[in-house]
C-alpha cells in the first residue's frame, strides 16, 4: 500500500527578473513573480507549483544592461510539484456521482471524472435511501458515494485546465476507507498501515509513509486556500 | 424512471410508441454518437435537428428536446471532437427561448459537459455567460413582469450552473472572471444589454464565486463607467460660457428630448433653450442606469457587512482608472457613495488615500493636483463628513502644511507652471472653506484651529496664490475670510465676475485642473436619489457673512433668496419667478435634467425654495460672489 502518487519537491536555482520600479521592494516582487507560478503547469518544473520556499543566498543581483535596468535576483526555491502521469494512483474526494460518471477533486483544485467505462464491473450504481452509490456486487462494505475519498488510476492528465481523466479498473482503487481495511493481507502486509488504521483520526499516526503524505499535503492545502 | 417518449421521438427512430428507460436513452444517443465516428449519420443528424429546433416548439417536440437534452447528459463522455456540430448547435441554444424544463436539462447537460473533460469548458463557461443577456428581440418583453419573470428563470439557472460547475472544478471561476470580462458588451451596445450584463457580474461578485472573481468582476464595471463616461464630453458644456462663475457650472442629465422641450419649453431659461445639445446623452443615460445598478450593489454588501473588501477593490480601481481618466463626470460618484455608507471607515479612508497621493512627490503632478480636486470637493460636498474631521483634514500635515513648507521653500514668484501643485492645493483649501468655514466658526474649537492655521501667510507669500487660483473660488473665500475675521487682504481684486483667469489656466494645464470639481452635484435622473441625501448643495452652505436674520443680507447679495419667501427682492427675473411659481417636486424637476449644461444663474433661488420644501431641489451649489445683482 502506498500513499498518493503524483507529489515531489523540486529543487530550483532560478533568476527572476525585477522590474527597475520594483526596487524598492525586492522580496515582495520576487514573491509576486513566484505567486504567478501557483496552479499553473510548468513544463519548466514537470508539473504544476503548489507551494514554494524561497531563500535569496546572495543580496546582490545582476542589473542588465538596457532601457529598463531590470535586476536579476538569483534564488534557491523549494517547489511542491503536483505531476499526475498515466499510471499514478491518485486520491481525492468524490463530489458528485451519477450513472455515467464519478467526479472527484484532487488536492483541492484539480478536478477528476471516472466515467462508466473506466468503473470496473464489480461496482454497480443503485440508489440507496435516496442516495447514489456505487456500491461493490462483491464486498458489500465496500461503496463509492459523494464524500467518499477515493483512490484512482491515472489515465490522462489535461495540462492545461488541470483536469484528470482517471479509472477505478486495478483491484486496488476504491475508497480509501475499505482499501485500508482490507488490502492489506493482499499486499505485503505493512504493519505501519495496520496501526494508522486503527489510530485513524488521531493524526499522531506512527506510519512514516503517512506522515510524508502529510507534510505535503498540508501546505498545499493551505496555499489552495489562500490562493483560492 | 421510465420515461415515456412522447410522439414526436418518431422521427428520431422507429421505436413508436414504447416506453424507454432513462438509460436506453441514452444508450441510443451514445450510439449514434459513436456510429457518427465511423460514419452512419442518421440518428446523429436527427439529434443535430432536435436541438436546432427552437421556435414555436408543440408540446411533444418540448418533451423530445428534454429527453434528448437528458440523455446527451448521460452520454457526453462519448462526445468528441468529430462531434463539432452538435457541440456547436447545444453551445449555440439560448436558455431565453425555452420554457424551465427545456432549461433545466440544457443546464444539467452544460454542466455534465463541462466537468466531462477540460475540453469543453471554457465552451460551457462561454454559452453560459452568453445567457446573461438575452436575444434582442427579448429587450420589449423585458419591461413586462412575464419578461421579468423569464429573466430570472434564465438566470437563476444560469448563476446555479456556474457555481455547480466551480463545485466539480475549483479551477473554473479562474476561466469564469477572463471570459466574463471578455464578454462584456461595448458601451455603445443597447443600454438594457449593458445593464443587464453588469448586473449578473455583480450578481457573480455576491456569490459564492465572489472571494474568487469579484474584484474582477467591480473592477471591470467601473471600467465600464469611464468608459461611457469618457463619452460625455466636458468641452461641450463649458466651451461658450466663460463669462460664468465656476460654481455655477451644473453637470444635469445630458439628454435633449423635443418631449422635454415641448412641455416645459416656456418655463426654459434661456440657456437651456439655446440648443446645446449634447452629444453624449445616450452614454448618460446607459451611466446613469449603471451607476444605480452599483448603488443597489453597494447597498447590499453594506447590509451583507462586506462593504470593506468591495471598498477595497474599488478605491484600487478608482485609483488607477477614475482618478487618471481626464476629469471624469460622473464615475466618481461610486466612490462618494461607497463612503457615505460607511463615513468611519471608508469615508476616512478615502481622504486619507486622496490626501497621500497628493502629498506624494512620486506621482506626476497631474495625478496629484487631480487628487487635490478629489479631495477638495469630496470635503466640501460629503455631508457625512463632520467639519472636525474636515479641519483634521486641512490641518495637521495634511493640505495646508503641505503648502506651508512648499513656499517657505520656494522665493520665486508667481509662476503658474512651475508651482501648479502648490496652486492646486492652495484652490482646494480656499474651495474646502468656501464651504465650510461658518460651521467651522460655530466651533470654538475649530475656530481656534482655523485661526492657528498658516492660511493667510500662505496666501500672501509671493508665489500668490490670490491671483493664480480661480477668481470666483477666490473671491468667495476672501469674502468668507473677511467676514470671519480669519484674514484681510488690502490688496482689492477685481474679477469682473471672471470664471477663470489668464494664470489659473496655466496653473490647470491643457487639462484644466484649475477647474475640475468631480463632486459638483450629479444630475444623473435616477442614481441623484442615491446621493442627494448625503449630498451638500450649495445652497444649503451658511456662508460666515450670512447672518440668519435675512435684512442682513440683503443689501449685498442674493444669498437671501435662499428662504425662498422673499424672492421678489433681488431677483426679479421672469424665468426665477416661473421656477418660482413651479411647485416642485423631483418628477417634473426632471426636465431641466434634461441638459447638461451651465445651471442658469437665477435658479439658485428656486433650488433653494425647493430645498426648504421637502429637500426635492438638486441643483449643485454655485457661489455667487458679491457682485450677482449687476450680473443678472
Amino acid at each position: 500500500m502506498t500513499s498518493m502518487e503524483g507529489m515531489k519537491v523540486s529543487e530550483a536555482d532560478l533568476v527572476v527578473y525585477v522590474h527597475p520600479s520594483k526596487s524598492h521592494k525586492v522580496s515582495q516582487a520576487v514573491l509576486r513573480e513566484l505567486s504567478s507560478l501557483l496552479f499553473k503547469y510548468s513544463e519548466t518544473f514537470d508539473g504544476v507549483v503548489l507551494a514554494y520556499e524561497v531563500d535569496v543566498p546572495s543580496k546582490k543581483a545582476k542589473i542588465l544592461s538596457g532601457i529598463y535596468p531590470y535586476l536579476g535576483v538569483k534564488l534557491r526555491a523549494k517547489l511542491l510539484l503536483f505531476n499526475p502521469k498515466p499510471g499514478m494512483l491518485l486520491e481525492g474526494k468524490v463530489v458528485k456521482l451519477s450513472q455515467q460518471s464519478i467526479h472527484v477533486i484532487v488536492l483541492g483544485f484539480s478536478s477528476a471524472i471516472i466515467t462508466e467505462e473506466d468503473i470496473r464491473e464489480e461496482f454497480k450504481y443503485k440508489i440507496k435511501h435516496g442516495e447514489e452509490v456505487f456500491a461493490s456486487t462483491s464486498n458489500k462494505h465496500h461503496k463509492i458515494k459523494v464524500g467518499t475519498i477515493l483512490r484512482f488510476l491515472v489515465k490522462s492528465f489535461d495540462e492545461e485546465i488541470l483536469h484528470i481523466s482517471g479509472s477505478l479498473h486495478p483491484a486496488n482503487t476504491g475508497s480509501i476507507r475499505w482499501l485500508y481495511k482490507h488490502m492489506e493481507d493482499s499486499s505485503n502486509a505493512d504493519r505501519s498501515i495496520k496501526k494508522r488504521e486503527e489510530s485513524e483520526g488521531t493524526q499522531n499516526a506512527a506510519s512514516i509513509s503517512m506522515n510524508t503524505d502529510h507534510r505535503h499535503k498540508k501546505p498545499k492545502r493551505q496555499r489552495s486556500g489562500e490562493d483560492s | 424512471m421510465g420515461v415515456e417518449l412522447a410522439a414526436g421521438k418518431a422521427g428520431l427512430t422507429e421505436m413508436e410508441d414504447v416506453n424507454f428507460t432513462d438509460l436506453e436513452v441514452v444508450r441510443f444517443v451514445r450510439d449514434a454518437l459513436t456510429s457518427f465516428t465511423v460514419g452512419d449519420r442518421e440518428n446523429y443528424e436527427q439529434l443535430i435537428g432536435v436541438i436546432h429546433h427552437t421556435k414555436n416548439l408543440a408540446p411533444d417536440e418540448v418533451a423530445l428536446l428534454v429527453t434528448s437534452l437528458k440523455a446527451l447528459s448521460g452520454a457526453v463522455s462519448c462526445f468528441d471532437n468529430v462531434h463539432h456540430e452538435l457541440l456547436s448547435a447545444i453551445f449555440g441554444m439560448s436558455m431565453w427561448h425555452y420554457s424551465p424544463d427545456v432549461m433545466d436539462a440544457l443546464v444539467e447537460l452544460i454542466i455534465a459537459l463541462a466537468a466531462a473533460s477540460g475540453k469543453y469548458i471554457d465552451s460551457c463557461l462561454d454559452m453560459l455567460v452568453r445567457n446573461f443577456m438575452p436575444p434582442y428581440n427579448f429587450l420589449e418583453l423585458l419591461k413586462q413582469p412575464r419578461g421579468l419573470a423569464k429573466k430570472d428563470h434564465v438566470l437563476d439557472r444560469v448563476h446555479s450552473a456556474l457555481e455547480d460547475i466551480a463545485d466539480l472544478i475549483p479551477l473554473a471561476p479562474l476561466r469564469l472572471k477572463r471570459i466574463v470580462c471578455d464578454k462584456m458588451p461595448h458601451s455603445s451596445n443597447k443600454e438594457p444589454m449593458i445593464v443587464i450584463y453588469a448586473e449578473n457580474m455583480l450578481r457573480l461578485e455576491r456569490s459564492v464565486m465572489g472571494e474568487l472573481v469579484g474584484d474582477m468582476m467591480l473592477a471591470a464595471v467601473v471600467d465600464k463607467l469611464i468608459d461611457l463616461d469618457v463619452e460625455i464630453e466636458w468641452e461641450d458644456i463649458l466651451q461658450d460660457d466663460s463669462g460664468k462663475g465656476i460654481f455655477e457650472m451644473e453637470l444635469e442629465d445630458v439628454e435633449e428630448t423635443l418631449d422635454d422641450d415641448d412641455q416645459e419649453g416656456e418655463q426654459l431659461p434661456r440657456e437651456y433653450s439655446s440648443g446645446r445639445s449634447f452629444r453624449g446623452n445616450a452614454s448618460a443615460e446607459k451611466l446613469d442606469s449603471m451607476l444605480v445598478l452599483m448603488f443597489e450593489h453597494l447597498k447590499t454588501c453594506a447590509k451583507d457587512g462586506h462593504l470593506a473588501k468591495v471598498f477595497e477593490t474599488l478605491l484600487e480601481s478608482f485609483q488607477i482608472t477614475v482618478l487618471s481618466a481626464y476629469k471624469s463626470k460622473f464615475s466618481q460618484f461610486v466612490m462618494f457613495y461607497a463612503c457615505s455608507l460607511d463615513p468611519e471607515n471608508c469615508g476616512t479612508r478615502f481622504a486619507n488615500i486622496l490626501a497621500d497621493i497628493f502629498l506624494s512627490s512620486s506621482y506626476p503632478p497631474f495625478k496629484r493636483m487631480s487628487a487635490v480636486a478629489y479631495l477638495a470637493s469630496y470635503l466640501s460636498r460629503a455631508k457625512f463628513l463632520s467639519v472636525s474631521f474636515v479641519v483634521k483634514m486641512l490641518q495637521r500635515f495634511q493640505l495646508v502644511g503641505w503648502c506651508w513648507n512648499y513656499c517657505e521653500n520656494q522665493d520665486g514668484t508667481i509662476n503658474p507652471e512651475a508651482h501648479r501643485v502648490f496652486y492646486s492645493g492652495c484652490q482646494a483649501i480656499m474651495y474646502v472653506l468656501c464651504f465650510r468655514m461658518r460651521s467651522a466658526m460655530d466651533v470654538p474649537r475649530l475656530k481656534s484651529q482655523l485661526f492657528l492655521m498658516p492660511i493667510e501667510a500662505i496666501l500672501k507669500h509671493p508665489l500668490n496664490s490670490l491671483k493664480v487660483c480661480l477668481p470666483s473660488i477666490v473671491e468667495e473665500f476672501l469674502r468668507q475670510a473677511k467676514a470671519a475675521r480669519l484674514f484681510m487682504v488690502s490688496e482689492t481684486f477685481v474679477f469682473n465676475d471672471m470664471l477663470e483667469s489668464e494664470l489659473s489656466r496655466a496653473f490647470g494645464g491643457m487639462e484644466r485642473l484649475d477647474m475640475f470639481f468631480p463632486f459638483d452635484p450629479c444630475l444623473l435622473k435616477k442614481s441623484d436619489r442615491f446621493i442627494r441625501p448625503n449630498f451638500v448643495f450649495w445652497s444649503m452652505v451658511r456662508t460666515t457673512y450670512d447672518n440668519d436674520d435675512e435684512e442682513g443680507s440683503s443689501e449685498e447679495d442674493v444669498f437671501e433668496d435662499f428662504t425662498g419667501g422673499s424672492g421678489e427682492n433681488v431677483v426679479n427675473d421672469a424665468m426665477a419667478a416661473s421656477y418660482e411659481d413651479h411647485d416642485i417636486d423631483l418628477d417634473e424637476f426632471d426636465y431641466s435634467m434634461n441638459k447638461m449644461s451651465i445651471t442658469p444663474k437665477n435658479s439658485l433661488k428656486y433650488r433653494f425654495g425647493g430645498e426648504l420644501r421637502g429637500g426635492a431641489m438638486q441643483m449643485p451649489s454655485r457661489i455667487r460672489p458679491s457682485m450677482s445683482p449687476e450680473s443678472l
